[in-house]
């Protein structure tokens, strides 16, 4: 029988490259793809992603496990569903994470299509999270077993057919271990840091980038307590976020946070630590992994933001896309814009995004 | 060469004759000398060089002191660009640089640096939809104070071959001295630098199964060249630096195969190509032959596809086992459209689903009809993945 081949996304780093390496030890037919994002133009250096530093070292590592490697143009779309989304997502007084966006349209859209384009079986990445089938035959999306590292969060939005044609070899392993692979398979990358920040943002503030790219004007206005009470002024709502203290410039005895974004009448609203806390919340727009709600599940936990963690809740269904979320006990700054994903034990539900 | 898989990028480089690799080897180790050198290691070293410039000037039709050694190609198009029009311009202040609108970037990027960073008035000499050069839009073109002329002799992404006798005859009217890109034709084409009509020529080896990294320029007798590379005084003065022995030797084996009796491969060749365009002319739906349909190299076959990305299209074509090119082909995932195509007339999409395929020594009949029978599907494939 022909070796299943696998298409891995490599971004030059560590994680995605000894991904590629295990495969390619495991005898699958290894493809490396490079996803050409876009960048702002002429920073295309400071980008996060796919600089030419960055092409280079995939293309190394390609050459080591003696596999092909191609890098894919992506630049259009990622503008057009990642970019795009982020902005709007701002102005409207959300606070996006654009990296749901990139992996449900190009990442498990544009780049799944084309592998399988090309025949490929699979698309692998470097995640860490654990891609499953029970024994009904249906994919379970699982934490990576680094709890540390675990990136299900960002994957709430896979469906079956997406899963089904998945891998992630990372999900068994813990980032040092990964590291020594790299180091065992001598791949050059071992020691690279990782990747913070968004790839798109060529090393600076989303501030400055909304400042550049929004085709609106932003204004300043006014901030307001939730009596109404006038506090200050602020410089256009994009550059707050929920939960944000510095650079209101209240003067006050006790710190104030921004609780909440106006965005009708461009007001910033900010109230004291105990109005930061939310004791439920509304998602919209619900991905369940399974294809079917699962409304019955007992001890769900939610986790509002990205490396946070998981707080008991109980869930109740509104229609089919919208759900309530009740807390077991407070949580800070929730943010509307941001995923609300949902776990049972280690086993990914599904998500939405806070309304 | 990997025999599981299909090679048609023979315009981008050639493997290395077996018959080439031998008569390298003794240049490595055993008479490895250095041609300048007094003592016998050097004189040997220079006897092989002195019989590889022979070779190819009786090829060429040339005497050897016209001959100068280079590293590729594209290093000769620079010397000829760029020391000419600076003697030109030095012995008589000729500022106007003639090119046509669909060089190989080693001569369209060169006369841009002259034009913009040292001040000369570039020009471009139009062409029709197949890329070919009209002689008598030089003879529109070219005036007294024109420092030189480059008109490429066959086109890499499109195979078109120009009228480079008569674009010759009226540049030496003018007094102007004329210069080639013949780097694709060289390795299917005679080549008479007389019966050419042209002053500068450039070839690079790897393109007719010598080794990578040595080309030659043919400068004619008389023609002023400022050196590019300076140095010492190898290749009477206008090209620095040590020879690199072996290749030398290497591309004029190559160029001696590559010229005996080219006939009897090309029709050969040509066979294969005519086969490969009526077949994808007749089976894929939106599709263009670039380039011109009789005048073009014999192992040449170009395309555009309506809806098709090109750079995907080679991916797949890869995994398919078959190794093309395309006219925008970009390794980076930042394809632009190719400027040749933009100057024959194609939209900036348009030229982005181009597709070069080119044979070559190893290619067989049957290579021709698999290629056939998958490409439709990966076509479709590509269109489907557009939207």
């Amino acid at each position: 029988m022909d070796k299943k081949r696998v298409v891995v996304a490599m971004s030059g780093g560590v994680d995605s490259s000894v991904a590629a390496a295990l495969l390619t030890q495991q005898g699958y037919n290894v493809i490396g793809m490079m996803l050409r994002l876009w960048n702002e133009p002429c920073k295309e250096a400071s980008n996060r992603c796919c600089t030419p530093y960055a092409m280079a070292q995939a293309k190394r590592v390609a050459s080591i496990l003696n596999i092909p490697f191609y890098v894919l143009d992506a630049q259009i779309p990622f503008y057009n569903s990642v970019v795009k989304y982020f902005l709007q997502s701002y102005l409207n007084g959300n606070t996006p994470n654009p990296c749901l966006i990139c992996n449900r349209e190009i990442r498990w859209g544009y780049l799944l299509n084309h592998a399988l384009a090309i025949g490929a079986d699979y698309i692998a990445t470097g995640h860490y999270v654990r891609n499953e089938k029970n024994n009904q035959g249906q994919f379970i999306l699982k934490k990576g077993l680094d709890s540390n590292k675990d990136q299900s969060y960002v994957l709430y939005v896979l469906n079956q057919t997406q899963l089904s044609h998945s891998l992630f070899p990372l999900g068994q392993y813990l980032k040092t271990e990964v590291r020594q692979l790299a180091r065992d398979f001598n791949l050059p990358v071992a020691d690279k840091e990782e990747s913070q920040d968004l790839c798109f943002l060529a090393d600076e503030d989303y501030r400055s980038f909304i400042l550049r790219n929004a085709c609106v004007e932003i204004k300043p206005g006014i901030i307001v307590n939730s009596q109404n009470k006038l506090l200050g002024q602020h410089n256009g709502l994009p550059f707050y976020t929920i939960g944000q203290r510095k650079g209101l410039n209240i003067s006050s005895e006790s710190p104030y946070y921004v609780i909440k974004k106006d965005v009708q009448n461009n007001v910033l609203i900010a109230g004291k630590t105990e109005e930061r806390a939310s004791k439920s919340l509304f998602i919209e727009n619900m991905n369940w992994i399974s294809g079917t709600p699962s409304l019955t599940s007992s001890n769900i936990k939610v986790m509002v933001r990205y490396r946070s963690k998981a707080k008991p809740c109980t869930i109740q269904e509104i229609n089919s896309t919208k759900l309530r979320i009740d807390l077991l006990e407070t949580i800070n700054d929730v943010a509307p814009g941001q995923a609300a994903v949902l776990y049972q034990d280690d086993i990914c539900l599904g998500g939405g995004i806070i309304t | 060469m990997d025999e599981t898989k299909i090679y048609f990028d023979y315009a981008a480089t050639t493997p290395t004759d077996q018959r080439v690799i031998q008569s390298m080897l003794p240049y490595f180790y055993e008479n490895f000398g250095n041609p300048s050198s007094i003592h016998l290691y050097g004189q040997k070293a220079e006897n092989a060089i002195d019989e590889s410039r022979e070779k190819i000037a009786n090829l060429l039709n040339c005497s050897p002191e016209e001959i100068i050694f280079t590293s590729c190609g594209s290093e000769s198009d620079n010397l000829a660009i760029r020391g000419v029009a600076f003697a030109e311009r030095k012995s008589r202040q000729a500022n106007h640089i003639l090119i046509s609108s669909v060089e190989h970037h080693a001569v369209s990027q060169t006369s841009l640096q002259l034009a913009k960073e040292f001040g000369f008035e570039l020009e471009f000499i139009p062409v029709d939809h197949y890329g070919m050069i009209d002689p008598d839009n030089v003879k529109k073109l070219i005036r007294r104070d024109t420092a030189l002329v480059s008109v490429i002799f066959a086109n890499n992404e499109i195979g078109t071959i120009n009228p480079i006798s008569e674009i010759g005859k009226i540049c030496k009217q003018y007094g102007v001295p004329f210069h080639t890109d013949a780097v694709q034709a060289a390795a299917h084409l005679q080549i008479d630098v007389n019966s050419l009509n042209v002053d500068l020529l450039s070839i690079g080896a790897h393109k007719f199964y010598g080794p990578k990294g040595v080309g030659l320029l043919y400068r004619r007798k008389g023609i002023k060249m400022l050196p590019t590379q300076t140095g010492g005084s190898q290749e009477f003065g206008y090209r620095a630096g040590t020879h690199n022995v072996p290749y030398i030797v290497g591309m004029a084996t190559a160029y001696a195969y590559a010229q005996d009796r080219p006939d009897n491969r090309n029709s050969r060749l040509s066979t294969f190509r005519d086969q490969l365009i009526s077949g994808i002319l007749e089976e894929i739906d939106g599709s263009e032959l670039t380039g011109h349909p009789a005048l073009r190299l014999p192992n040449h076959a170009s395309f555009v596809f309506k809806g098709v990305d090109g750079n995907k299209l080679l991916m797949l074509l890869d995994m398919e086992g078959f190794a093309c090119s395309s006219g925008s082909a970009c390794k980076t995932g930042d394809p632009h459209p190719s400027d040749v195509l933009l100057a024959i007339g194609f939209s900036p999409e348009g030229a982005l689903g181009s597709l070069r395929v080119t044979l070559g020594a190893y290619t067989e009949k049957n290579h021709i009809e698999q290629f056939l029978k998958i490409l439709p599907d990966q076509i479709k494939k590509v269109r489907q993945m557009y939207g």
